[in-house]
């Protein structure tokens, strides 16, 4: 197995030093946002919004112990088809794959 | 430290970011055609568009000192409806030899629809037919990696692109491997919420490397940061990235991609 080749010029406890709170913010903003769903009305849709169904997913991607996580999580978010959609259905997008319900 | 931002949209912004763009080292930059936020009533819209992106700009922005070049085509979010797509199309030749026109662009997919695949296909070939060189915009979150692919697939099969001469833009974690190892060009947009920030534009380059690779603000009429550019560059510098790195990404190689134009003249 050859040495590991690490590319980022900064040691790993200055990496931890220069954006530990910035991310721990970023979690706990987070967590806040999961909490304020829990507050608001579902008004009788039982089933999880699917962008909050994608992130729950995502989030697993964090703490799997694999490499490449920023990808992985792009790619949980991502369309998987390959074929071009008949119609385009609005100019925007969502942010997560909704199954082709659109 | 002098820079390109090649990727700004600067009908879109005021003076007052010239200036600070200035300020912060920006020589030049290329503003691809864009959507306006609402879809235009005529092709005369879009032929008053690309006057003053050839003719007006250009003139703003030296006023600042800045050099403005511009790249010319009907972007994908107005491409639904082919039949008007295809007159817009045929205005563009004339504007081709304006001294500021570097190519087409930014053509590409938004939700990767069947026409917006005919419209992409007929502006890679307006491409080929005058030499031009291609900056492409990649689909939005959900829709990019699967347009990437779409994108780079069709200009494959066109068969009369050389790869180096297209730029694929707004690159992520997922889509920048597959665009480098099929020889193309990247780019890296710096956005406050979608697209990448400063630290992970900074770790895209450490992961793959800095060469054919570029960063831009795709600075617009929405949220976005016109000095997001040397925001990234503070951020290389500040892991302890040497300057020559810095150089490359926003100087060295958009100067090498972009003189493939003949009309782009290297900033002194
Ligand atoms: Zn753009």
């Amino acid at each position: 197995m050859s040495a590991p080749t690490y590319t980022c010029p900064m040691s790993r406890k200055q990496v931890v030093d220069a954006y530990f709170l910035e991310h721990r913010a970023k979690l706990l903003d987070l967590a806040a946002f999961l909490d304020r769903l829990e507050r608001a009305d579902p008004q009788g849709e039982s089933a999880e919004d699917f962008r909050v169904a994608a992130l729950r997913k995502a989030v697993a991607i964090l703490d799997d112990g694999k490499p490449d996580r920023a990808r992985r999580v792009l790619e949980s978010f991502s369309d998987p088809s390959t074929a071009p959609i008949p119609k385009a259905p609005m100019k925007g997008a969502l942010g997560a794959y909704d199954g082709g319900a659109r | 430290m002098r820079y390109i931002d090649p990727h700004m949209h600067m009908v879109s912004r005021t003076t007052d970011d010239y200036q600070r763009m200035a300020l912060a080292g920006c020589v030049a930059l290329t503003e691809p055609a864009f959507w306006a936020g609402f879809d235009r009533s005529s092709a005369q819209g879009f032929f008053d568009y690309f006057r003053q992106l050839t003719e007006y700009e250009p003139k703003r922005a030296a006023q600042y000192g800045i050099k403005h070049y511009t790249w010319l085509c009907i972007n994908p979010k107005e491409a639904e409806d082919p039949v008007f797509a295809k007159e817009v199309i045929a205005l563009i030749p004339q504007f081709l030899n304006q001294p500021n026109v570097l190519g087409i662009g930014e053509i590409g997919l938004n939700k990767n629809s069947r026409n917006e695949m005919t419209i992409l296909e007929a502006q890679i070939d307006l491409a080929a037919k005058h030499s031009q060189l291609i900056l492409v915009h990649t689909p939005h979150l959900e829709d990019k990696l699967k347009g990437t692919r779409l994108i780079m697939d069709a200009i494959a099969a066109h068969g009369r692109i050389e790869p180096g001469r297209v730029l694929i833009d707004h690159v992520e974690e997922h889509t920048v491997k597959p665009v480098l190892d099929r020889g193309y060009w990247a780019g890296m947009t710096l956005y406050p919420d979608t697209k990448c920030t400063p630290q992970r534009a900074a770790d895209i380059f450490e992961t793959y490397g800095n060469e054919r690779m570029w960063i831009n603000s795709a600075g617009d009429w929405g949220s976005s940061d016109p000095l997001a550019v040397p925001k990234c560059h503070q951020e290389l510098l500040r892991r302890g990235h040497p300057a020559a790195f810095v150089e490359q990404v926003s100087f060295g190689n958009p100067v090498k991609f972009l003189s493939q134009s003949p009309r782009f003249k290297p900033p002194a």
